[in-house]
């Protein structure tokens, strides 16, 4: 497999391994060679991107595309311009502004001034240093992670990098990709290459299969009860088994995207025909389709490849999830009650529940169906894409937000609001009463204007339940799509299997 | 960046697990684009009432523990976002080594990218120096700690030592106080060969052709 003659890089697919490509100078074998040790997928996207392992210190891993924000990449611009650098590969470097812009009429001026300072920051820096950007009025705009896998800059076997810890949804398209500090930004945008020591892995197998009403918002809440908050520290999770390949490819970004709220950097899942479909015909992704395929094909991990550690689940066991505390460990299924901290053996999860019940508002004992709410925030790198609308919408159709309820869709990108549109998902919603805005990240953080008043509850799409991430005081229930709209039309939480859809 | 070698401060206990980063640095204060300023801002939500005045019963507004420059807390300390602001925050208030059982990955590899060493101790032993700082502030004075990198130690005057295990690649660079970029690009041949034999060729700069694919 020697590297096509023009313009055909595969985009570090990570497919053309040293055994086959003769590209490292690997001492010839003096005797029949062994078989090559299987590999996981990690091991072979790590082995193909080592740039070099120096002596004393961290390897360098090269960095295949570089996904950029307005939040966390000023200072690393600056910082190249103090040092008078460049970036190396502006080609493979994509910007958008998401984090903290306003998701009303895009011709409207932005009114916080420091946000738009930050956005014509990132613009005046995407110009200086020739960065493609996907600027606020671009039909392409939208969630970095969901337009890295919609325009096809995300393909398996890449390695991916933002100043984002949510990087880890890219990997369920099969690539390395995980979140990174600012030093790190402005290091990759000058080497193109990050210091990194080789992650272990964690097979986190799901056998079985989802009963209806169930998602994969409520597997990985599933998933992270079970590992906790830092269960995945030190590991990329490659999720396996027949639970997961029944996914479609935006359930899959969801899975992978709360990687980082059981503590571990990337999620990925190997990459399989659902996902060349998904792929193909997308704007940037390699000419030769047909021929990335067969390359992308290599890399799920090889029978017997050896795990650092592995542990298995049944996608049966799960029902849909509701989160009670500060944490997305904490949640319980639906049809459970608030838990009591003094039933919890370990001393740091007893205080930590006893704060978040105090936090939230909630006591003991409490069903999670008897819990009213006061907003439904619909979006999020989690859960903003078209599956998750269609899945939303289908809940809606027909039905009317609670009285007591104000409740918001918030579409990732500004092609998953056209796709919405043409489906006349917006109507649904518009009709049922909910608020439907343009493509960012919105109540997922709140640096926006969309924020909670203190003490208000909100059913989120989102992935972080911390105290105060959706405004001070907030309160946030992680759940899924179906079980946010659901909880609009109720006015409480309610068990999304029992439902009547018209 | 500051080296970080041999530091001795006093220690601020925050006796809380799974301390997020939107805690150290809530969302509010992300909008700035300098690397500096940010220490007014840390713990925001938890220093401050509604009012605006310190609220007195959040462990860092203690008067025993102002000018603190050793953070003792909980396991998995710096959970969540990836923003450095979190250590921009933590280093502008005075903070130099932060002490736990256990981190989260971004966190800490973003300490070090600051001259601020985050320090892994076993939780028997941290549980250990949650005692011995709450005798010291029960007896009126703040508990005072060395946090020594060339030794990989904490230790204090009254009989405690531990050492701690440290990357030696990122032990240097602290050490040192080097610059990660300019180490990095002593490597740009390898660079430049990993590109070469990856197809990438010369680089064209700019960006691609809309809807073209990245050749």
């Amino acid at each position: 497999m020697a590297p096509p003659a023009t313009g055909g890089y595969i985009a570090g697919s990570g497919a053309r391994f040293p055994a086959h490509g003769g590209r490292r100078s690997t001492p010839k074998p003096s005797v029949i060679p062994a078989m090559p040790a299987p590999r996981t997928l990690l091991d072979k996207i790590w082995d193909d991107h080592l740039v070099c392992s120096p002596d004393g210190e961290q390897p360098l891993i090269y960095i295949d595309r570089h996904l950029v924000h307005e939040v966390t990449s000023a200072q690393a611009f600056e910082g190249l311009r103090v040092a008078g650098r460049r970036v190396r590969r502006p080609e493979a470097t994509f910007a958008t502004p998401d984090h903290n812009i306003p998701t009303t009429d895009r011709r409207l001026p932005i009114a916080d001034p420091i946000s738009k300072q930050q956005i014509d920051t990132l613009r005046s820096n995407c110009r200086e240093f020739d960065v493609r950007l996907f600027d606020l009025g671009d039909a392409d705009q939208g969630i970095v992670h969901v337009i890295g896998p919609e325009l096809g800059i995300t393909q398996p076997g890449m390695t991916i990098v933002c100043g984002d810890s949510h990087t880890a949804t890219h990997g369920a398209l099969g690539a390395l990709a995980f979140g990174i500090g600012t030093s790190e930004v402005e290091h990759v945008l000058a080497t193109q290459t990050l210091r990194q020591s080789k992650p272990k892995s964690f097979e986190v197998r799901v056998e079985g299969e989802l009963h209806p009403g169930v998602t994969a918002k409520d597997l990985v809440l599933y998933l992270i009860g079970r590992l906790t908050t830092e269960g995945g520290t030190g590991y990329v999770i490659e999720y396996t088994g027949p639970c997961i390949r029944r996914l479609g490819m935006e359930e899959r970004m969801t899975v992978c995207n709360m990687s980082i709220e059981a503590g571990a950097r990337a999620g990925m899942i190997a990459p399989d025909q659902i996902t060349f479909d998904y792929l193909r015909g997308r704007d940037l992704v390699p000419k030769d389709f047909d021929r990335a395929v067969a390359q992308w094909a290599t890399l799920p991990s090889d029978p017997g490849a050896r795990y650092d550690r592995s542990e298995t689940f049944s996608g049966g066991d799960v029902v849909p999830q509701v989160t009670w505390g500060t944490n997305p460990a904490q949640v319980v299924g639906v049809d459970a009650t608030v838990p009591d901290p003094a039933s919890m053996a370990d001393p740091s999860d007893r205080s930590s529940a006893s704060r978040a019940l105090e936090y939230m508002g909630l006591e003991s004992g409490t069903p999670i169906a008897a819990i009213p709410i006061d907003r439904v925030f619909i979006g999020s790198c989690t859960n903003s894409r078209i599956e998750d609308l269609r899945a939303a919408a289908s809940v809606v159709r027909g039905h009317t937000v609670s009285s007591r309820v104000r409740a918001m869709v918030v579409p990732g990108s500004g092609r998953v609001k056209r796709q919405a549109e043409a489906e006349g998902l917006d109507r649904v919603f518009t009709a049922a009463g909910f608020e439907w805005r343009e493509a960012g990240c919105s109540m997922c953080l709140g640096m926006n204007p969309d924020t909670l008043a203190p003490g208000e509850r909100c059913a989120s799409t989102s992935n972080r339940n911390f105290e105060g991430r959706q405004g001070k005081g907030g309160r946030t229930h992680l759940v899924s799509p179906a079980m946010a709209a659901a909880a609009a039309v109720a006015g409480h939480f309610t068990d999304i299997r029992q439902w009547h859809y018209h | 960046m500051q080296p970080f070698t041999t530091h001795t401060g006093n220690v601020a206990p925050l006796d809380r697990a799974n301390v997020d980063t939107d805690q150290i640095i809530p969302k509010q204060f992300l909008k700035r684009i300098e690397r500096t300023g940010f220490g007014q801002f840390l713990f925001f939500d938890w220093r401050f009432l509604p009012d605006g005045s310190a609220d007195p019963a959040f462990e860092l507004n203690q008067p025993i523990r102002q000018g603190a420059s050793i953070l003792l807390a909980r396991r998995n300390f710096g959970c969540g976002s990836s923003r450095e602001h979190a250590p921009w925050a933590l280093d502008d208030y005075g903070f130099r080594a932060v002490i736990a059982p256990t981190f989260a990955d971004i966190f800490f590899n973003n300490c070090f990218q600051n001259g601020m060493l985050p320090v892994k101790l076993d939780e028997a032993d941290v549980d250990e120096l949650f005692r011995r700082a709450a005798a010291a502030e029960a007896a009126g004075h703040p508990y005072r700690l060395t946090v020594d990198l060339r030794a990989c130690e904490v230790r204090d005057d009254a009989g405690f030592t531990r050492s701690f295990a440290v990357d030696p690649f990122r032990r240097h660079c602290l050490l040192e106080g080097l610059d990660n970029i300019g180490l990095s690009l002593k490597h740009v041949d390898a660079i430049a060969a990993w590109e070469d034999a990856h197809g990438l060729g010369p680089l064209q700069g700019g960006a691609p052709p809309q809807g073209g694919a990245i050749g």
